[in-house]
């Protein structure tokens, strides 16, 4: 059984890029492919031209080294602190000293404004917080692309802005190419520069955020509109 | 796994913290538990023994060669190691099934770390050095176990306890203990380390893995128990 169809899509540079569609319809099998943690029976993934596919587990490893994720549920471990956590890709994949590790993690919390946690161990952090713990240790290895699967999944509405906006800023400020997989309308508003929308396993619209509040597309219309707010919304606009 | 699991660490220092780390976890936290049941079986083993031989003429140091024989041979190396599959393996396999459904392998995966061998070779390392440590204090706790008992209850002097411990003793005894113990250690990580890092679900499937690999740690453990003792001790 083929669970993604024909998908063929090109995620810009210094743009957050969105894969939405409803539940079920491949996002995250799609994330998995693209990140190598499944291999794909058809087609390529390129990385700036690199095959991911067709390269050897060693040469996959220095892809994996230029890559940050931010998993649904943070995926910290819980056996390590809040400092420890962010400095552990560092102390894998870096000649730092131990005191150039403890500054760069230092400054990357700091950077997702978490101050004081540094001893702190994930479970004892807030959802919201260890979001940004995340994307902290996603971004240590200053890394060229980065994968956000439902970065505000869990989170209040609020805190899920905080958390939509810190990566827009990150993606602007290291010229990083961004992946945001998410089924949240608000954070496609918010973000949403360049969108991809699945449907049933194929890349069934592309867009931006403005063009997807107008678009014909019945299935996008679906997906946009679901909720009798934004139906109400849409007919006061029209 | 093993094939992921036995290749080069991605950063031997920080290989052989994981290693240091697991002793202290899977070994030095077992050591309590080990304690108390050795001395308490070494002190069964001791009046069992004794209850069971009341023929003046097999002499009294007997109890102590059996108490001996039975804690050296099989109790400390296999019991122990049965009872340490259950509480080591499923700690093994519910801190990798947790770590599985909560995306954290995914995690080491996807920055390129090697996790079989960053999560699983340091476990089973780390164990099979640390067991045969646990079984020679075991054994020392059971024998000492049996010298109390004896003393207490009157049922043995020191004297007699302490020469059938040393009666017709072979060093070989200790060797073919700790072959075992080595054998074992590896099968209670290896085995546990599986069900957990392949676990599918969530909780639920969690707590099914470490079932599983209590009981396929122990089936195996009992299967290489009879084959090390068929090759070993029958000329």
């Amino acid at each position: 059984m083929s669970i993604l169809k024909d998908i063929s899509f090109k995620f810009d540079t210094g743009k957050t890029n969105l894969v939405i569609g409803q539940s079920g319809s491949g996002k995250s099998v799609l994330t998995k492919c693209i990140v190598g943690l499944h291999d794909v029976d058809h087609g390529q993934v390129l990385y700036d031209g690199r095959d991911m596919q067709s390269m050897s587990n060693r040469k996959r490893k220095t892809i994996f080294k230029e890559i940050g994720m931010l998993f649904q549920g943070s995926a910290l471990f819980d056996s390590m602190t809040v400092e420890e956590n962010v400095i552990f890709p560092l102390s894998m994949f870096s000649n730092m000293t131990r005191d150039e590790m403890r500054d760069r993690a230092n400054f990357c919390l700091k950077r997702v404004e978490i101050f004081n946690k540094n001893n702190l161990y994930p479970s004892e952090t807030s959802g919201g917080m260890q979001k940004r713990i995340a994307i902290a240790r996603a971004i240590a290895l200053n890394p060229r692309y980065l994968f956000c699967d439902e970065p505000n999944s869990g989170l209040d509405p609020k805190t899920a802005i905080v958390i939509d906006n810190l990566i827009q800023d990150i993606t602007k400020e290291y010229d990083m190419t961004t992946v945001v997989i998410t089924h949240d309308m608000n954070s496609v508003l918010e973000i949403g520069e360049n969108i991809m929308f699945l449907y049933e396993g194929e890349n069934y619209w592309q867009g931006d955020r403005k063009s997807i509040v107008s678009t014909e597309s019945k299935a996008v219309n679906d997906f946009v509109y679901a909720s009798k707010f934004m139906r109400d919304f849409k007919k006061r606009m029209v | 796994m093993l094939g992921g699991a036995f290749s080069r660490p991605d950063k031997l220092k920080v290989f052989w913290k994981r290693c240091v780390d697991e002793v202290m976890n899977l070994g030095v936290n077992s050591m309590g538990i080990v304690f108390i049941i050795s001395i308490f079986m070494g002190m069964v083993i001791t009046i069992q023994t004794a209850s069971n031989i009341d023929s003046e003429l097999i002499p009294k140091y007997t109890v102590g060669f059996t108490a001996r024989q039975t804690i050296v041979l099989e109790f400390s190396p296999t019991i122990i190691s049965l009872i340490l599959a259950g509480i080591v393996g499923s700690r093994i396999s519910s801190e990798l099934g947790s770590m599985r459904v909560t995306e954290q392998i995914d995690a080491l995966e996807i920055m390129g770390v090697n996790s079989k061998n960053y999560l699983v070779l340091p476990k089973i390392l780390g164990f099979m050095f640390i067991l045969p440590f646990i079984i020679i204090y075991s054994m020392v706790l059971g024998l000492f176990g049996g010298w109390v008992v004896g003393m207490a209850s009157g049922i043995i002097s020191s004297a007699d306890y302490i020469y059938g411990l040393q009666y017709w003793f072979e060093p070989f005894s200790i060797f073919y203990a700790l072959i075992k113990t080595v054998l074992f250690a590896f099968i209670i990580a290896s085995v546990s380390s599986y069900y957990g890092y392949y676990v599918k679900g969530g909780s639920l499937e969690v707590g099914k893995a470490s079932t599983k690999a209590v009981i396929w740690s122990s089936i195996a453990i009992l299967f290489v128990n009879y084959l090390v003792t068929q090759l070993l001790l029958i000329d």
